[in-house]
């Protein structure tokens, strides 16, 4: 066989880097419609299932038991499941139909029956569903603060930053468990500088998890993971009573819980019992719902490449997100591990939960850059910052991102540092510097940072964690070493664990919480919450629900790089030219001659190209390559339009040779012959920031070639596909410019004060 | 008890008079300046168990049934102290505990804290361990 040279380019593609495999259910590898899944049935009897998608209650695993038991709504249960699926499945797009009606009907449904719903949507259907469904009105996201290093400056600054930037949680982890109670310290801290009010989690073994949660360090917690089959349950060493009692334990300490589940984790793990991924998601959603747990972190989250080697793979993500939200739950939304190489791809998935908007888009973003994110990577990272905060200003939309200055954002990251420095030195913790605070306040990753006495950070974080020393304390320090902002919104986030109302469905604090004024009863709280009871989704169709509006559309839309259009073409407007004036009326020409007709702007209202080259500069080029040839160049400025094609065409009917060069004062050129429709021409050359004085002077020769009638070859032109984006706006407004100048006058002829050197 | 209604909800804004911390002291009166003068405790910035019931039955009345079912259970909880909890989570994971121990742990749920919403959770995990081999007895005697 031959090889295409096609062929061999896309297998080098991003995208051929990833695995596709046909589906085999045996193996769990199949995102719906396993031959194996169980159709939608329930039997009650006596208020008591009796049946559960076609299996008798005899025959229940641990996780039907729990679903039976915990997971269904006995009220609406018979009800719903008598509901034909597809009369459901139209009620999650139908803009009528409220949320809560849906929401309610959905506790009734079996795990097979809420599949057998979501299989008749198509993705664009689940995202209206999923805008419809989403528990707070709001969406948001999550950051991941790590690094490799496990540097407390930079932990601390790099979380001010993250919630500067508008996260609204933060989670951090480790590679060495030991560091786990100065991580937690040190985004703790860097949290409530950046924002107060943002919620914190260290993501480590549970027991450890718990013991920084009663320090006050953390007040979230999702590293409670449940599965799809009971042994791959076992195997992850929970059961779902277990699970239950765990995010009971976690509420009795204040602590807001979240579990987490995803496709595909079952044939990971190599118990999927030949079901397919999206009916093992359902269960656990319904085991998670059972447990009480307030919301999920889904969509397939670290084995996100396992349904993506499928098809229907990201559909089927969609669809879980779509079911959590449908089951009443928050939804943490993915798009936290590493997707796809390719960033078509990656971004096509992010749609999905993007434009529906979910109550955080992803999982964790990676606030760092991926080398130091001790999460596996992250999916996107620090350095994809400015491409979030456009999509939401292209879209008008909300991620959960603000556009941050660099001024601001160096003073709290400053800040941080500074603070976590006086903690450590109050606390008898190993010293932070001053070397190190600075910088962590410039560093982009834990390359910048200096090293730290390891074995000295671990000793001091073991002493941390056996001492008594609680939020309180840190409060304390900070308070006593000059940080009462920061040391009143430690505080703070310890006042609303004792209100508890962050344990509600999909409850965050608002990002902008006031800070504690004189005006402010005294002990009032001053973090406001943001949850599914005070804030729920009513999105009900065009002009309900959330809208991006007002100051937060504002605030997406002041993006750092913007700038004002009004000055956007200063530079290429200077002193009119002394060296060309206009003396008449222009008559036409008898002589063999090139005419070069300039466009109303030109030595005027605009002196240079839009690549920055002189007017009188490219005149003379031009002329030049005329009198190179032996002939005249006489110059016409063409005042009734500034259309390049017009212009051209009035210089022709002018030029004794009829041959004319039309150019624009933004550089645009062509080559045109009396005679000629006015949108043909002998060259054009619409590539103007391509062109150069050399281009301009070989134009000025063509056209003289052409005048005396002897066979040209075009002038070469360097295509630049990306100069239009690049510069259409500085174009659109230099014709603006031109555009000005039109009026209703005949050519004028100009006095060119210059002599050619040839 | 009074039941507290969905627009009480936020407490910290709507109810906070009414709010008490674990140690019973007044959330108005967890202060930076209490902080400044060293009047506050750990407990001082703990939850209570009256505030999580308060909590469970909001999220009754907005529909999050199992919800506050689990609120209720963290009620229950904040009378456990911190080490005897992580042993019960330790004891209801697969294959620790023998039938036995796990009632005998309900028994103390129920009797030393009156948890007996978490008590009848660990009284079923005790009789599905058994019908599905996750207790530990069912494993060293191989199945």
């Amino acid at each position: 066989m031959s090889r295409s040279k096609r062929f061999a380019v896309l297998a080098e593609r991003d995208i051929n880097k990833e695995t596709f495999v046909e589906p085999w259910p045996e193996a769990g590898l199949v995102v719906v419609d396993s031959p194996y899944d169980p159709h939608p049935s329930l039997r009650i009897v006596n208020g008591r299932v009796v049946e559960l998608d076609g299996k008798p209650r005899d025959q229940f695993d641990a996780i039907d038991l729990f679903i039976a038991d915990h997971g269904l709504d006995m009220s609406v249960a018979e009800q719903a499941m008598a509901m034909p699926s597809l009369e459901l499945a139209r009620m999650v797009v139908d803009i009528h139909v409220p949320r809560e009606h849906i929401q309610r009907l959905a506790g009734g449904c079996t795990p097979a029956k809420l599949v057998e719903i979501v299989r008749h949507l198509n993705v664009l259907e689940m995202m209206m569903g999923l805008a419809k469904m989403r528990q707070r009105c709001a969406p948001a996201n999550q950051a991941h603060v790590t690094n490799r290093r496990h540097h407390p400056a930079l932990l601390a600054a790099d979380a001010a930053e993250a919630a500067l930037r508008g996260f609204a949680e933060i989670e951090t982890t480790v590679g060495i468990a030991r560091y786990a109670p100065f991580n937690a310290l040190a985004i703790l801290i860097g949290s409530q500088t950046g924002a107060g009010g943002v919620l914190t989690q260290c993501s480590v073994e549970e027991s450890l998890g718990l013991q920084l949660a009663l320090k006050g360090l953390t007040t979230y917690a999702e590293t409670l993971s449940v599965y799809g089959t009971e042994r791959a349950f076992v195997d992850g060493d929970d059961t779902p009573w277990s699970k239950a009692f765990l995010a009971a334990a976690y509420a009795s300490r204040g602590i807001k819980i979240r579990f987490t589940s995803g496709t595909g984790s079952e044939a990971l793990m190599g118990h999927a019992e030949g079901c397919s991924m999206l009916y093992l998601e359902a269960r656990c959603l319904l085991v998670t719902r059972g447990a009480g747990s307030q919301g999920v972190q889904n969509g397939s989250i670290s084995c996100i490449a396992l349904p993506e080697s499928l098809p229907g793979g990201v559909r089927a993500v969609l669809a879980e997100n779509l079911l959590a939200a449908m089951l009443g739950l928050e939804v943490a939304s993915g798009n936290d591990a590493l997707a796809s190489h390719s960033a078509i791809r990656k971004t096509a998935k992010l749609m999905l939960q993007l434009i529906p908007g979910t109550d955080f888009i992803t999982s964790g973003y990676s606030a760092v850059p991926r080398r130091d994110n001790l999460f596996g990577g992250g999916n996107f990272d620090a350095e994809d910052f400015d491409d979030w905060t456009i999509l939401q200003r292209d879209m008008q939309l909300d991620a959960g991102l603000r556009p941050v200055r660099e001024e601001e954002t160096l003073a709290v990251r400053r800040r941080a540092a500074q603070a976590v420095q006086a903690v450590f030195a109050e606390l008898g913790f190993p010293p932070v510097t001053d070397e190190e605070v600075e910088a962590a306040t410039i560093a982009h990753s834990s390359d910048d940072m200096p090293a730290r006495d390891v074995a000295a950070d671990l000793a001091a974080a073991d002493r941390f964690l056996n001492s008594s020393i609680t939020m309180l304390d840190i409060a304390r320090a900070l308070q006593q070493r000059g940080f009462s902002d920061i040391a009143a919104n430690v505080l703070e986030m310890g006042r609303q664990r004792v209100a508890a109302d962050y344990l509600q469905p999909a409850a965050i604090f608002d990002a902008q919480s006031d800070r504690p004024t004189e005006t402010r009863r005294k002990g009032a709280t001053y973090f406001r919450v943001r949850s599914a009871i005070n804030d729920p989704n009513t999105y009900r169709g065009p002009g309900s629900g959330y809208r991006v509006e007002g100051r937060r559309w504002a605030e997406i839309q002041h993006v750092p790089q913007a700038q004002s259009p009004r000055d956007f073409i200063a530079g290429h407007i200077g002193q009119p030219l002394s060296v060309l004036r206009e003396i008449g009326s222009a008559r036409a020409g008898a002589h063999p001659e090139v005419v070069v007709a300039v466009g109303p702007a030109f030595g005027s209202a605009l002196t240079r190209t839009i690549n920055g080259l002189a007017h009188e500069e490219v005149l003379a080029a031009i002329l030049t390559g005329i009198a190179k040839e032996g002939l005249y160049g006489r110059v016409v400025k063409v005042y009734h339009s500034s259309d390049l094609a017009a212009i051209g065409h009035a210089g022709a009917r002018l030029s004794g040779s009829g041959i004319a060069v039309g150019l624009q004062s933004r550089g645009t050129a062509m080559i045109q012959k009396r005679g000629l429709a006015p949108l043909n021409n002998l060259e054009l050359f619409p590539q103007s920031p391509s062109l150069t004085l050399h281009s301009y002077e070989q134009i000025g020769q063509n056209a003289a070639r052409y005048a005396k009638g002897l066979a040209v070859t075009p002038v070469p032109v360097q295509v630049d596909n990306w100069a239009r984006l690049r510069l259409i706006v500085k174009t659109a407004l230099m014709h603006r410019r031109e555009t000005e100048q039109v009026c209703d006058r005949p050519p004028v002829e100009l006095w060119f004060d210059w002599e050619p050197d040839v | 008890m009074k039941k507290t209604t969905i627009d009480q909800y936020p407490l910290g804004e709507r109810a906070i008079e009414h709010i008490r911390a674990a140690s019973r002291k007044a959330l108005t009166e967890i202060t930076l300046e209490a902080l400044k003068d060293g009047a506050l405790k750990t407990s001082d910035l703990q939850v209570s168990a009256e505030t999580l019931r308060a909590q469970a039955d909001i999220a009754r009345q907005a529909g999050y049934i199992q919800l506050a079912d689990n609120l209720l259970r963290a009620a229950e909880l904040t009378a456990v102290p911190n080490d005897e909890l992580l042993r019960l989570y330790e004891a209801l994971r697969p294959g620790r505990s023998t039938q036995d121990e796990l009632i005998a742990l309900a028994k103390r749920l129920e009797e030393t804290y009156g948890a007996f919403e978490t008590g009848r959770l660990v009284r079923e995990a005790a009789v599905v361990y058994l019908q599905r081999g996750l207790l530990r007895a069912q494993r060293t005697n191989g199945r």
